[in-house]
């Protein structure tokens, strides 16, 4: 751990959850940007892809992590990698290809290659030029120390000495699970059915911070919302969803470990709610997943997810519509955004057909949900970028306080709209630029986190 | 082909390409509802999203399919009113102030005319677009790509019964696609 009295109060000063402000300066300064890389992103688990993406042996994906290019990779012996897209010879992209499948990854640059466990197969002119000098075997693709595989995800993290992955997941897991579980309640068994990949010139937290329960921008939505372009829209309904949730408590949760989750927590006893109105049988299908998970996993079927952010920039979809999206840096006022869209694996193909389309018609740069919450997040960036403007913090007082702990599910739980879980999130952010031990960066150390409440 | 059946290719051709221009403008002048009336019921409206693959994969991978997964757009009519009515409703604030977009329209070429030139009831044309989107004040985007629209003779002019748009990206380097093409 590394400390710096004088940056470590520079950051107490721009990020001070405690008052509810935090310095326009992380979301504009290249500054900042750069410690976030070198601090952050070398450090959290960051969501990297699915497996149903390398479903075989040679099956690669090349993903991202932070600003740079990895390749998530099944070898052919069938184990799952991580590696940096970049040759060790002088650093070509070794992989651009979006995906395939290989058994080597030959550089376009020299030639190295590169099996697909990451070791440095062929040099050219090996025993000419290289003999007694090049030790191959130290000269593999960087490979991420860390990976974790769950329910299908994949994510890794630059740092050995991160702790395991469900450590630093915490009991954001059970939101998290309502996402990547099978909607009859089976563990996982998701799928990707396409991504979207596409570049925004707003800083990547804006959109983080609006997945992990920014419930408020709700009126930005307006439009959608009155012209109804939910899976029930044809049959007349207003609204961009279905209302699913209806009786339902909304529950704004956050976690030591910097998650946050907007969910909704059901009556002891609730009901399906008729959706997808105008597809009978995909109506009949919810309803059956419905019932099905209700039986199977009793009183915890009572939780259902809206929106999440699992620390630092992977953010999902809970239900309408399902997917994860990963907030990449692209400069300071940038982000490169890719979308994994998911399905059940074993759902009709009328019921993924009819998914597929609302996703699409909801998400993403042509999305008519999301199309405005773009809007927002690039003038917020841009009118926060001048001097004047930096020098005025952003305010994040909404519902101070208004949490219980534990209380009726683990985490900080808001019955209300809050800003906790941006005030918590930043907390955590703020950690990361310190160079705080892993005890601290996922809330083991206790004193640090009340410290900051 | 006869001379007679050249003349009638020429004055398609011509007819065809006064009616994309004519749409063009449409849109550009933000008749978004009168653009509507311009698509058929049954409209197939496509944009896939185009992938780096290795060679020789080209035709069967780099770009996503109508009918499955997920491509910028792959709706029909009823989607793209939803649109239109968004647009109208003042507080899409993606196209709130509204953007200003220029259509460029140009390699018009009819690649499929049925039954006849001489009684054309469904052409498929190919074209390039060249579409300029400026909004509020600096943000300006260029989508470059290829068209393909099926058209079906409706009265004295046409209706559009499917546009394919294969834009030339793939990352997409715009933050929004809330214009239509
Ligand atoms: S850079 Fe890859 S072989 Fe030289
Ligand atoms: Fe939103």
């Amino acid at each position: 751990m590394t400390t710096n009295l004088p940056i470590d109060q520079m950051i107490d000063q721009m990020i001070d959850p405690g008052r509810g402000m935090i310095s326009r300066e992380i979301f504009v300064s290249s500054d900042f940007h750069r410690e976030e890389l070198e601090k952050l992103f070398t450090r959290a688990w960051l969501f990297v892809g699915h497996e149903s993406q390398i479903r075989n042996p040679g099956d690669f994906f090349v993903s991202r992590m932070g600003e740079e290019s990895v390749i998530l990779c099944r070898d052919t012996q069938g184990k799952v990698h991580v590696f940096l897209n970049s040759c060790r010879h002088r650093g070509m992209k070794v992989c651009r290809y979006e995906s395939g499948n290989t058994s080597l990854f030959v550089c376009p640059y020299h030639s190295w290659s590169y099996t697909t466990d990451g070791r440095l197969q062929g040099v050219p002119l090996y025993r000419v030029l290289y003999e007694g000098q090049l030790d191959r075997s130290q000269w593999s693709l960087i490979e991420v120390p860390k990976l974790h595989q769950y329910k299908g995800t994949v994510w890794a993290s630059w740092d050995p000495d991160a702790p395991d992955f469900m450590t630093y997941l915490g009991d954001a897991v059970d939101h998290l699970d309502q996402v990547l579980d099978c909607r009859d309640g089976r563990p996982g068994g998701s799928e990707v059915i396409g991504l979207h990949k596409w570049v925004l010139p707003a800083n990547w937290k804006f959109a983080a911070e609006n997945f992990l329960g920014d419930t408020y921008h709700n009126p930005s939505h307006r439009s959608v919302d009155m012209i109804g372009i939910g899976p029930s829209a044809r049959a007349g309904q207003s609204g961009r969803r279905d209302n699913e949730y209806a009786k339902g408590q909304h529950v704004w949760v956050s976690f030591p470990q910097g998650h946050g989750m907007h969910s909704v927590w059901m009556p002891e006893v609730f009901q399906y709610q008729p959706s997808y109105l105008q597809y009978p049988v995909v109506d009949e299908y919810f309803r059956h997943c419905f019932e099905e998970r209700k039986r199977r996993l009793g009183d915890k079927a009572r939780l259902l997810p809206f929106t999440g952010n699992l620390f630092p920039n992977t953010s999902y979809h809970g239900r309408q519509p399902r997917g994860l999206c990963v907030w990449h840096p692209h400069g300071p006022t940038q982000t490169e955004a890719w979308r994994f869209f998911l399905v059940d694996a074993d759902a009709p193909a009328e019921v993924k057909d009819v998914l597929r389309r609302f996703y699409m018609r909801y998400s993403g740069p042509a999305g008519m949900t999301e199309q405005d919450d773009m809007e927002n997040w690039l003038y917020a960036t841009a009118a926060s970028s001048g001097t004047i403007a930096r020098r005025y913090p952003f305010n994040y007082q909404q519902s101070m306080g208004a949490y219980k702990r534990n209380d009726p599910l683990p985490g900080d739980v808001s019955t209300q709209m809050t800003e906790q879980s941006a005030r918590n999130y930043y907390d955590v952010y703020a950690r990361y630029l310190k160079g705080a031990d892993w005890d601290t960066l996922i809330g083991r150390n206790n004193s640090v986190r009340q410290a900051a409440e | 082909m006869t001379a007679a059946q050249r003349l009638a290719w020429f004055a398609l051709k011509q007819e065809i390409e006064d009616f994309l221009y004519m749409e063009a403008d449409l849109l550009d002048q933000r008749e978004f509802r009168q653009w509507l009336d311009l698509l058929a019921e049954d409209l197939v409206y496509f944009m896939p999203i185009r992938r780096n693959v290795k060679f020789g994969q080209q035709a069967e991978k780099e770009n996503t399919r109508q009918g499955e997964g997920i491509s910028w757009f792959d709706e029909d009519k009823w989607t793209l009113g939803k649109r239109v009515e968004q647009i109208l409703t003042g507080v899409h604030y993606a196209e709130e102030p509204l953007s200003r977009v220029t259509h460029m329209v140009s390699n018009v070429r009819l690649l499929e005319v049925s039954p006849s030139v001489e009684e054309p009831a469904e052409v498929v044309a190919g074209c390039r677009f060249l579409v300029y989107q400026n909004r509020v004040e600096y943000e300006s985007n260029t989508f470059v790509g290829r068209r393909k629209d099926r058209l079906r003779r409706h009265g004295n002019s046409w209706l559009i019964a499917r546009r394919e748009m294969i834009l030339e990206q793939n990352v997409l380097l715009a933050k929004n696609l809330s214009i239509l093409f």
